[in-house]
């Protein structure tokens, strides 16, 4: 199996360093001929601004978006925001999960934080650990499931939505690759084994 | 104090704010970017609409700064909010050497991320901030690794190495990347019983000097800064190792700071690929005048501040 991670900006180091450890083959992406053969691809956290950017300068949009039509994408963060549909302003966007997304929901980085969440999915998958320690950097949150098929995989207490999945798409608010915990990339290598 | 502080914030699997991990996280997030010294609120849209990652606002670029003379000081708040109210991009704010009520101050409009300077005129010449204290993250300047775990042990965030802001010419900030990098790959090969003795020669905390060996790179995020001028600066510093670069006078400074700006911003991304960058680096206009490091008397080098 053969896992890319979008390299254009942000911290695909960490994705990587994690699937390295799982012990999948890896590639980072930056050109659209980086995307041939891969069997999946995580869109790290970082400025979705830049990075969208930057896949629309170097004619990755387009590559990307018929990725998708056949082969899983994770993002996280800025790679969520890639992602979806909608953000509610003007900025290159990948369109292909039927979420809305708002950028820095929960405000300036004065108002980060680290939270327990609870995620069923995970814990069906590996019943030895229970909640995730879940990393929000200026983080987005998903506002609203525009598809039938889009399904919430988790939720703040409060009930916002910040995990989220669509058929072979996943988007998380959240940073998993800040942390030890490897259950969400274990999680998305299952998507991706289909 | 601050290690007080985080219990605090981190009652069993709650919500907690501000710890460390969330502090170098945003730096992470900005990895392989370019963050640009911006004036006014106009600079700073056209650093976002070009790919900035970050905005770094100021009211006096460093190359006016040194120009100019006199104190430099912290930016006035009403153009910092101007300017956070403008881009959607993280904005950062510079206050003195060891002016922690400066840091107070930018804590309080909220923005995200102090940079505790030696471009503006140190406000203590012997102690820097205690970035513990602080909710809001910290980056600071160093010129080799003794000075970056010093900063990391106060709380910095996030490190750049210094150069020599306000000048476009590239040779302190290679030297200072040189500096520190080699230092940790010297320190990679160290047995551990000499780490103590190495620890105290460079004047670091022992178990940041320990951290660093076992990791083979800095705990936080490490960027260059000062005296980047063009986007094969910028490769050149990616391709010596660090994690993303800071462009000051060298955008606002030169011809035309879009194009130029966006080109530093490809070839940050692309810093291996020679013919992306002589792609890039094409008719860029005028790149800033610049000012040559060797003829600068030693007494106005900026670098040399900080303790």
């Amino acid at each position: 199996m053969l896992i890319g991670v979008l390299a254009l900006q942000g911290d695909f180091e960490e994705h990587l360093n994690i699937l390295r450890k799982i012990g999948v083959e890896i590639r980072d992406v930056r050109m659209p001929q980086d995307l041939d053969d891969l069997d999946g691809l995580i869109i790290p956290g970082g400025e979705s601004t830049t990075i969208g950017k930057l896949a629309d300068d170097f004619g990755l949009l387009e590559p990307l978006r018929r990725f998708g039509e056949a082969k899983p994408i994770w993002g996280t963060c800025a790679g969520a925001i890639l992602l979806s549909k909608d953000v509610r302003r003007a900025q290159p966007l990948l369109e292909l999960m039927d979420i809305t997304v708002e950028r820095n929901a929960f405000g300036r980085q004065v108002d980060s934080f680290e939270v327990d969440l609870k995620v069923p999915a995970l814990e069906r998958m590996d019943s030895s650990k229970q909640s995730f320690r879940a990393v929000f950097i200026r983080a987005p949150l998903i506002e609203s499931l525009d598809g039938e098929d889009v399904e919430a995989l988790s939720e703040l207490e409060d009930g916002r939505i910040v995990a989220a999945q669509q058929g072979h798409f996943l988007a998380t608010s959240f940073h998993p690759e800040l942390t030890d915990d490897d259950r969400f990339h274990r999680y998305f290598i299952h998507m991706v084994d289909g | 104090m601050a290690k007080k502080n985080e219990k605090a914030k981190e009652n069993g699997g709650a919500k907690a704010v501000s710890t460390f991990k969330v502090k170098k996280g945003l730096a992470q997030m900005l990895k392989g970017g370019v963050i640009m010294d911006v004036v006014t609120a106009e600079h700073a849209k056209i650093a976002e609409d070009a790919g900035a990652v970050a905005v770094m606002a100021l009211e006096r670029v460093p190359a006016d700064i040194r120009a100019d003379g006199g104190v430099a000081r912290m930016s006035d708040p009403a153009l910092i909010e101007e300017i956070m109210e403008t881009v959607s991009i993280p904005v950062m704010a510079k206050v003195r050497i060891g002016h922690f009520v400066e840091a107070q101050i930018l804590e309080a409009l909220g923005v995200d991320y102090v940079d505790e300077s030696e471009v503006l005129t140190p406000a203590d010449d012997a102690h820097h901030i205690n970035k513990h204290d602080f909710n809001i993250p910290f980056v600071c300047g160093c010129r080799n690794l003794g000075e970056a775990l010093r900063r990391i042990g106060e709380g910095a965030a996030m490190m750049r190495t210094k150069g020599e802001a306000g000048t476009g010419d590239v040779i302190e900030a290679v030297r200072h990347a040189r500096s520190v990098l080699g230092e940790i790959k010297r320190l990679q090969n160290m047995p551990s019983e000499e780490m103590m003795a190495y620890a105290k020669s460079i004047g670091a905390p022992y178990d940041l000097v320990v951290e660093t060996a076992e990791l083979g790179r800095l705990p936080v995020v490490n960027f260059a800064a000062g005296g980047l001028a063009t986007p094969a600066d910028a490769a050149l510093m990616m391709q010596l190792g660090v994690d993303g670069v800071f462009v000051g006078s060298g955008i606002f400074k030169s011809g035309d700071p879009a194009k130029r700006g966006e080109a530093i911003v490809r070839a940050t991304t692309h810093f291996q690929d020679p013919e992306i960058l002589a792609e890039v680096s094409r008719n860029l206009g005028e790149p800033m005048v610049g000012r040559q490091v060797s003829d600068i008397p030693e007494e106005e080098m900026l670098a040399q501040r900080g303790w």
